[in-house]
């Protein structure tokens, strides 16, 4: 998109205007979570957050994928780092995110292990042919937006004859995390702001449970501020006429029905299991994991490695944050303990964390 | 001489004293260097800057320069930052075995034109030779040497409420040029490092705002960073205006494509100026008379509203905190 097209949608005086007539509209809050980290960023970086009238409660969700990478799963990545003939590849929010001991990858790479940082998927094939006696192992964390790539990258692998890469499936998909958070009886949310990119991904249709079955709204949306606004004027005023609906505003880039190819490649090589979510446990049907026939690149099968529910980090409030029951400067640790060069929980690791946003961002 | 450097060419014998007269006399040479004595003897007066600065940028040539100029812009540019006549540099090369001669030519022919450029004399180095391996390619120190004119000079602790914030050009091109050059990324448009020598135009600004309070070049860690340094040392708040940060529009596409924030990006021709209000103008004047500094423009004032913090007013008049870089910035998942 040009960037004189993205400036409209960062008209400030269109952005003062609609501020106005949300606070006219206004009767009664509103909590409203944005499901995406880069949301949560957006509203931070643009000042929004600053702007939006006190009454409007803004949490943030599940919606960053190294955030909801369960214990066991980091520690099943860091176990493999450093063994011998193994290199990991990873994009670059997993560097920092600390496992038991306070291990990381960062750490594990300066004592030896071999760590690369790729910027896609697709670069797991050349380092795999460049290192044929070794075996590639490429960390699987994401939701819809980057199962896809990751398919597609083991389809061509598979065409290419290359056989030294693995791929650690952490994967998981956003409607159903959305699904156990409104049905968890602590939580209180009016409506969402939904992922633009996993959107992109999957379309309207698996986000429609949200008005028929719970009765919220929830709107795909953009990352400019207008964007934004938009959203949840237009879920304020649903409110009020007591109705609730699901919708696409960021038809630039999102199509209602989704990237029917992407889809159709992901479900290809993965399928649907149940996943652990950092901080929110187990929810039925919210993983993804590599089928049978692709199950050569399954490095979960090659190691043995098995994904369980253990004790949770003594302090860390992620999952209340995650839930949006607690907001990140609730949390005792917060800025205290738990700082973005030393992070406790995920959430401060990620530079899409809601508690790293808050600590990068927020004035107070 | 060997097409390739060898460990011989560190040995102190005969192989270092042929790469000492054919390559970096050559470049370098001058009255006090071609002495090849023990030490320099110099001569300088007054209060001194003095600087040191170890340069193993990954790639060694990118768009704009290579480490040699880099060695050169960098320490120069931190004496200057004192309000100081940048006059003599030292450099220390570690070159890793192997490292192709038409490369090690390269880079030494660019530092002396670099230190030339800038006015300042190498006046004493050192070459090592190491093993494969033990350093990636090349590594090189500098230390700086140069006279204050002002006093009392430029400093962190010095910015005040009221006072300007200035900074002489557009912010982030040395750092996206790396990171892309380094990964290989080609962008749509062409991005440059900005890297440069920057003292005469400094020089002729302390000698005509001499109550400048504040200079400093935002490179590691960018100009958040940098500014984050200066309020902490002076617990003034800073507040900038985003509209009025300069970025290429080449660099803010290739930023938004790799999820980096140019404010935290690294400049090597760049520098960052506080003075009283009452010297903004003269000092933009001043700036903008020379190419380095044409697209010098104001971009925030010191105030005493978040003691100690960065506060970023946004394009839509929000406000929020622009905090220290933790680590470097890393790609993110999508
Ligand atoms: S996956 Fe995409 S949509 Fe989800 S948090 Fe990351 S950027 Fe946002
Ligand atoms: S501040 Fe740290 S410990 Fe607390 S919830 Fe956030 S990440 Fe966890």
């Amino acid at each position: 998109m040009s960037f004189e097209l993205l400036e409209k949608f960062r008209d400030p005086a269109l952005c003062r205007k609609i501020l106005d007539k949300m606070r006219a509209e206004l009767d009664g809050g509103l909590r409203f979570m944005e499901v995406c980290g880069t949301h949560t960023v957006a509203i931070f970086q643009s000042g929004l957050r600053s702007l939006l009238p006190e009454e409007i409660v803004h949490l943030s969700g599940p919606g960053c994928p190294v955030c909801v990478t369960h214990e066991s799963e980091v520690n099943a990545f860091l176990d493999l780092a450093g063994r011998d003939n193994v290199i990991m590849a990873t994009f670059g929010d997993l560097m920092r995110v600390p496992g038991h001991g306070g291990r990381n990858l960062k750490k594990a790479q300066a004592d030896g292990a071999r760590v690369k940082v790729v910027y896609s998927p697709f670069d797991t094939l050349k380092l795999a042919k460049e290192n044929p006696g070794d075996l590639v192992v490429f960390i699987g964390v994401g939701f819809e937006t980057t199962a896809p790539t990751i398919a597609g990258t083991m389809k061509m692998a598979k065409a290419q004859g290359i056989t030294n890469l693995r791929v650690l499936c952490f994967h998981k998909t956003v409607p159903t995390a959305l699904e156990a958070l409104l049905t968890d009886a602590m939580t209180s949310i009016d409506g969402f702001i939904l992922p633009g990119h996993v959107s992109a991904i999957i379309g309207l249709e698996p986000y429609k449970f949200i008005a028929e079955k719970y009765g919220k709204s929830a709107v795909v949306t953009g990352f400019e501020p207008l964007d934004i606004l938009q959203s949840l004027d237009q879920m304020i005023g649903w409110r009020n006429a007591g109705e609730a609906h699901v919708t696409n505003n960021y038809t630039r880039i999102v199509s209602d029905e989704g990237n029917l190819k992407a889809s159709e490649i992901m479900y290809e090589v993965f399928e649907p299991v149940d996943a652990l979510w950092r901080g929110i446990g187990l929810i039925p049907g919210s993983g993804l994991e590599i089928r049978e026939e692709w199950e050569g690149f399954d490095a979960k099968k090659e190691f043995g490695i098995t994904i369980e529910e253990g004790p949770a980090l003594p302090g860390c409030k992620c999952g209340e944050i995650l839930k949006g029951i607690k907001q990140p400067d609730e949390c005792p640790l917060f800025k205290k303990a738990c700082t973005p060069a030393n992070p406790v929980g995920p959430c401060m690791v990620s530079t899409e964390g809601s508690c790293a946003a808050y600590y990068k961002y927020k004035l107070d | 001489m060997s097409d390739k450097v060898l460990l011989d060419y560190g040995s102190g014998g005969r192989a270092s004293q042929r790469l000492i007269s054919e390559l970096f006399l050559k470049y370098l040479g001058n009255d006090e260097l071609n002495r090849l004595n023990d030490a320099a003897e110099l001569s300088l007066s007054g209060r001194l800057a003095m600087s040191t600065d170890s340069f193993t940028v990954d790639p060694i040539f990118f768009p704009g320069g290579n480490i040699g100029s880099l060695a050169v812009h960098g320490t120069v540019n931190d004496v200057a930052m004192m309000g100081a006549v940048p006059r003599y540099l030292t450099c220390g090369y570690i070159i890793e075995e192997g490292l192709p001669m038409d490369d090690l030519e390269t880079i030494v022919a660019s530092m002396g034109e670099a230190a030339e450029h800038a006015g300042v004399q190498i006046v004493t180095g050192d070459t090592k030779v190491v093993p494969k391996g033990a350093v990636d390619k090349i590594f090189i120190n500098t230390t700086g040497i140069g006279e204050i004119i002002v006093d009392p000079s430029p400093g962190g602790d010095r910015a005040r409420p009221g006072d300007a914030v200035l900074v002489s050009g557009t912010i982030g091109d040395h750092g996206l040029t790396i990171l892309g050059t380094r990964e290989g990324l080609d962008f749509e448009a062409k991005v440059e490092s900005d890297s440069a020598s920057l003292n005469h135009l400094l020089v002729r600004l302390v000698r005509e705002l001499p109550d400048v309070h504040v200079l400093r070049d935002p490179t590691r860690g960018g100009l958040a960073t940098t500014l984050n340094e200066i309020t902490a040392s002076s617990g003034v708040c800073c507040e900038l205006v985003e509209n009025d940060l300069p970025v290429r529009p080449e660099v803010r596409g290739g930023c938004s494509i790799l999820g980096l924030d140019p404010l935290y990006l690294a400049n090597e021709g760049k520098f960052l100026c506080i003075v009283p209000q009452e010297d903004a103008d003269k000092a933009l004047e001043i700036m903008r008379a020379d190419p380095l500094g044409r697209d010098a423009c104001r971009i925030g004032t010191m105030t005493d509203a978040n003691p100690g913090k960065v506060v970023l007013v946004t394009q839509l008049g929000g406000k929020r905190l622009l905090n220290m870089l933790e680590g470097e910035q890393l790609p993110r998942i999508c």
